[in-house]
């Protein structure tokens, strides 16, 4: 798999989330995603880069563009914020330890074709998920 | 002579203390063409700006002409702010670098004076003085895209905040069509504008449109239903519209209930939708119609 280009972006303020985004978006339609598959992505960004910011207290995303035999973008996650004790029960549809919906982490994990969370309690967390073409 | 041993190991700072009112005029006079906008800078201003900067060079350079080092950190500073200043009130960003270009010649004249009887003293300091001076000069043009980048989002922001006008359709119907990012404190003042003008104009009806939302996530869609539920109690309906069909794809996978809300396509289903709640019909008049009948 050959991976043509990685990029950082810091995700430690609102503004950060919208750039995210952007960049989310922009690098999908480069790639040729269709308009729905770009959505997809990009909403599964905006929710992963919130969760950064308000779970993780802050940190960064790393955007990955796949050109090997398959096409693809994949995005990485990473704080050191407070970690994730359950993660099963985090995933949980509902569930949330602060005041939104708790549906972001399992609802970027349905946008995705590929989605993995790397969590140490009082170290940080990672979430890697990929989009294919 | 005396003049000539000072001369001859003189140092940067000491030509600009010794000839520090003649570098001032001459960089003054230099800038009429480049740089000096008296439309945008009082002229006192900028002699106070040229003088703090002539100040601070001198005392930087007595410890080499590397604009890095700490040294040049208050002169770096002073650049930063001049800069600033200029990029608020409107200078191009090549009248901001000519701030610090235009010093060349005046201080090249002071140094080729000083070391009238040392040629290769006098090219070694023009050098690294140029060196210096260049270095200056794109510090001061990296400050001024900075502070203009700073403009320019202040300025977004300030638009985005002004895009979201409550808009009366017809007795009764209210509508917000919704432009840009969601996310921010500006939504929650968005949708208790909304609120507001449900009570103000009574209305029955109101349709929030999203038609120009790129992204719907959790955070948005938080804020949509929470509204919808204040309005509800206020005794009115809201309609969303302008869902597009990758937007009902995604709030599908993020497992977001809007069973409970009416949502249309466009904005013009969902105000012939309003109509018909509020209790209007509409009577087509269509002349040519009925000819094409007859
Ligand atoms: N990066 C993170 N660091 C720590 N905890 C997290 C992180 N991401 C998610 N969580 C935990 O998982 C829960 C569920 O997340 P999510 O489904 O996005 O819902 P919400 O953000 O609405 O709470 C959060 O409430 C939080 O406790
Ligand atoms: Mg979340």
């Amino acid at each position: 798999m050959a991976v043509v280009s990685t990029e950082a972006t810091p995700v430690a303020t609102e503004s950060d989330i919208v750039a995210v985004r952007r960049l989310v978006r922009e690098t999908a339609a480069k790639l040729g995603f269709s308009l729905v598959d770009q959505t997809k992505v990009v909403t599964a960004a905006s929710e992963l880069a919130r969760n950064t910011l308000i779970h993780g207290n802050g940190g960064e995303m790393e955007l990955i563009t796949l050109n090997g035999p398959r096409v693809g973008l994949r995005l990485k996650f990473h704080d050191h914020g407070p970690g994730i004790r359950d993660i099963q029960l985090a995933l949980r549809d509902g569930f949330t330890t602060g005041s939104g919906l708790g549906l972001g982490l399992g609802g970027a994990k349905r946008l995705v074709n590929e989605f993995e969370i790397d969590s140490q309690v009082g170290q940080g967390t990672t979430v890697t998920v990929t989009r294919w073409k | 002579m005396a003049t000539s041993t000072v001369n001859q190991n003189a140092t940067l700072a000491s030509i600009i203390q010794q000839r520090r009112e003649a570098i001032l005029a001459e960089w003054l006079r230099e800038m009429s063409g480049a740089t000096r906008r008296s439309d945008l800078m009082k002229e006192s201003e900028l002699q106070a700006q040229c003088g703090q900067f002539l100040d601070l060079l001198a005392r930087a350079s007595e410890t080499g002409t590397n604009a890095q080092t700490a040294a040049y950190e208050p002169l770096r500073e002073m650049l930063m702010d001049t800069s600033h200043v200029r990029a608020q009130k409107g200078f191009t960003p090549r009248e901001t670098a000519m701030f610090v270009f235009s010093i060349k010649r005046p201080l090249f004249t002071a140094i080729r004076e000083a070391h009238s009887k040392d040629a290769v003293a006098m090219a070694e300091q023009m050098w690294s003085m140029t060196e210096l001076l260049d270095s200056l000069g794109l510090y001061t043009t990296e400050a001024y895209l900075k502070s203009r980048e700073e403009v320019i989002r202040r300025q977004q922001e300030d638009m985005l905040e002004l895009s979201t006008p409550v808009v009366k359709l017809w007795e009764g119907i209210l509508a917000l069509p919704l432009i840009g990012t969601l996310d921010s404190a500006r939504t929650q003042i968005v949708m208790e504008s909304l609120l507001e003008a449900i009570v103000q104009t009574n209305s029955r009806v109101a349709i929030i449109d999203i038609t120009g939302v790129p992204t719907v996530d959790t955070v948005v869609a938080q804020h949509l239903l929470k509204t919808v539920t204040a309005a509800r109690l206020m005794g009115a309906d809201c309609i969303i519209s302008g869902v597009r069909p990758q937007i009902a794809q995604t709030i599908v996978h993020l497992g977001i209930n809007l069973l409970d809300v009416t949502t249309k396509a466009t904005l013009s289903d969902a105000f012939g939708l309003a109509m018909q709640r509020a209790g209007f019909s509409f009577v087509r008049s269509d002349k040519k119609e009925s000819k094409r009948d007859n």
